[in-house]
């Protein structure tokens, strides 16, 4: 079954509905990964809420005009509209009040998704039956996804990626340091207005697919899971829309095969199950690598630190230590040293010399600098260098 | 009391000094809340020179550099480059912040942050070229940095974050460098490696203007210091306004602790 999914096999709706939130992922891992490197990744958070009254008085609006309410563009128009006096609201509050954005964010998320379920209460005791489908924007509804909203989709993403490819350095700059970027003549306003006006764009067309609750997951989430993978920002932004991608994709094939799922909180999980297995597996900023990395680092510390002790002749108290020393062989049970560890601590002791030497002099200041106590000096020197340095801890010894 | 008339030839003359300035600045105030950062300050940097910016804590030295490049709105004033509005010439200015203002934790490496000097240059779509690469290898090699080119940001010192900033303000080929606290919380290397870079590009004609904390090093590194304290204080060339009396008036109390623990006034 779930292959059938996978494969598109299960029927027009469902096919339809799984490209449509494959192309949102994209767009959104897009969009998301410069509000997450811009730190304001809550914004999109208020934007999301701030649809609502939209959604509620476009629906009261159509059908005062005679319309039946459900016109698609009519209620995103509508949308967008508040979604953007939200945003509107949060920069002002923030640049000329005293509240911080934190405040600002919370102030018109709450505000706005109050107001915007009052408009639907009342819309629902006025006509009955018509309104159906508006709580569809809370979670998103994809059960009778038109061919329309998902070409809607395509072209957004389209859109969102055209924009992004073409504004990735000043919205990069922006990110990074928005100090220079101002100083070297981007207008940050403007960067920053374009970056909210693409998320504000992915937010709308989201809303019927994973609702208006759930949209900043999938801006946020693959951006995060992204940034464990890689140290570069342009790397970033190419894996979210990949990982947006597939999660959009899995999930909606998931709730095609378990029609009682619903389609956008399982595109949502699913985004958390890769951000998940990242978090703990990734190279180098995963969890696991971190702790790896730092118990191979402290045996270092503890059989370098013991095999200072051994050539000063001091006892080993660490239980750590001695075990370390024990299992590399340089020490006996009782804490005596072996021939190998008499040579491996006398190693350690002259090269605590020679760093001392390099440290101490400007002539090696950039070799200095990689002093952290265990690199090996024969990593950083030549062996010339070293003879020299092994010459000079000789020579004040002849004089006395 | 003696009366000043503005007369035609001051005019005149002001106006033919801010047309040679790299950057002038007049009347510049700016406020971050009821007090003013720094108050109706005049400054005519001259080209070609090494100027620092010098005064106690709090004294607006920063400000006045932002207010300078527009990154902080003036409440008033102007500023004019070569006697051009700052607008037109943003290109001719490199900037470089303050270390400490940016997130080393970013996803970017080295180079990446050497080739955003070039984005402007590049424009939106401009592909980086072989020639724009080996342009950001050159400025990287000439801080010291040409071997860190792939590290990620996060793993550098401080003193190496610095530099690599530096190469940055390079990459543009400005002829004004606007440094803010180079020296702050970098090595003595680096601070070298700093200096001998700034004096080569003042050489070449280049103009550099710094903020700087450290007063025993004034008179080495700089050939004109302003002395501000919210307003200026005295501006003008080394020898002429590095004196004991200005500084008295630029730090009041606070001199005696500036003098002995030069590193306690970069905190």
């Amino acid at each position: 079954m779930l292959a059938d999914a996978l494969l598109l096999q299960l029927g027009y709706n469902a096919a339809l509905v799984t490209i449509g939130a494959m192309l949102l992922g994209v767009a959104a891992g897009v969009a998301g990964t410069f509000l997450f490197l811009r730190k304001r990744a809550l914004v999109s958070d208020a934007i999301s809420h701030a649809t609502l009254p939209g959604v509620g008085l476009a629906f009261v609006l159509m059908v005062a005009m005679g319309g039946d309410g459900r016109s698609l563009v009519g209620l995103l128009l509508g949308a967008a509209l508040s979604a953007g006096i939200g945003l509107l609201c949060v920069q002002w509050l923030t640049t000329r009040t005293r509240l911080g954005e934190d405040a600002a964010i919370g102030a018109v998320l709450s505000v706005f998704f109050g107001f915007g379920i009052v408009i639907l209460t009342i819309v629902q005791t006025l006509n009955a039956g018509r309104q159906a489908g508006l709580e569809g924007f809370l979670l998103g509804s994809t059960a009778g996804m038109l061919r329309s909203e998902a070409m809607l989709l395509a072209v957004s993403a389209a859109l969102v990626l055209a924009l992004v490819v073409l504004l990735r350095r000043p919205l990069t700059l922006a990110a990074f340091d928005p100090g220079y970027a101002e100083a070297a003549g981007w207008r940050l306003g403007r960067i920053d207005l374009a970056m909210m006006g693409i998320v504000l764009l992915v937010t709308v067309v989201g809303l019927k697919v994973v609702g208006l609750i759930l949209i900043v997951a999938l801006l946020i989430v693959p951006a995060v899971t992204a940034r464990f993978w890689t140290e570069r920002a342009d790397h970033v932004v190419v894996l979210a829309g990949l990982l947006g991608g597939l999660s959009g994709y899995g999930g909606a094939a998931l709730s095609a095969v378990a029609p009682a799922l619903p389609t956008g909180p399982i595109v949502v999980l699913v985004s958390f199950g890769f951000f998940v297995v990242s978090l703990l597996l990734a190279p180098g900023r995963g969890v696991l690598a971190s702790v790896l990395r730092y118990g191979r680092y402290q045996r270092r510390v503890h059989v370098r630190q013991g095999l200072l002790a051994l050539a000063q002749g001091q006892p080993i108290y660490e239980r750590l230590t001695h075990r370390l020393l024990r299992r590399a062989g340089y020490i006996l049970p009782d804490g005596v040293a072996t021939a190998d560890g008499q040579a491996a601590a006398a190693k350690a002791q002259l090269d605590e010399a020679r760093w001392a030497i390099v440290r101490g002099d400007l002539v090696f200041v950039s070799a200095a600098t990689r002093y952290d106590g265990l690199t090996e000096i024969e990593t950083v020197l030549t062996p010339d260098q070293i003879t020299d340095v092994d010459a000079r801890i000789m020579a004040p010894q002849a004089v006395t | 009391m003696s009366l000043t008339l503005v007369s035609a030839k001051s005019v005149e003359d002001d106006r033919k000094a801010r047309f040679e300035s790299p950057l002038s600045v007049r009347g510049l105030t700016v406020s971050y809340g009821e007090s003013p950062a720094i108050f109706s300050v005049d400054v005519t940097v001259r080209a070609g020179a090494m100027t620092a910016i010098v005064g106690p804590n709090g004294a607006g030295k920063s400000t006045l550099l932002k207010a300078a490049l527009d990154v902080v709105k003036p409440l008033a004033g102007s500023v004019q480059i070569y006697g051009q509005p700052l607008a037109q010439m943003r290109d001719r200015i490199a900037y470089v912040p303050q270390r400490a203002s940016v997130d080393w934790d970013f996803p970017t490496r080295v180079i990446d942050v050497v080739l955003m000097g070039m984005y402007r240059q590049l424009g939106l779509l401009g592909r980086v070229r072989a020639r724009h690469r080996t342009l950001a290898l050159d400025c990287l090699d000439r801080v010291g940095m040409r071997d860190f080119e792939t590290r990620q940001i996060g793993q550098l010192s401080g003193g190496q974050q610095q530099r690599v900033f530096l190469a940055r303000a390079l990459a543009q080929q400005a002829d004004i460098y606007v440094l803010d606290e180079p020296f702050a919380g970098v090595d003595a290397a680096t601070e070298k490696a700093i200096i001998a870079v700034l004096q080569e590009l003042r050489d070449a004609g280049r103009t550099v203007l710094a903020v700087h904390h450290d007063l025993t090093t004034v008179p080495d590194y700089f050939d004109d210091v302003i002395l501000l304290n919210t307003q200026i204080v005295a501006a003008g060339p080394v020898a002429d306004v590095f004196t004991e009396d200005n500084l008295q008036a630029a730090y009041g109390g606070r001199l005696a602790t500036a003098r002995v623990d030069p590193e306690s006034v970069a905190g």
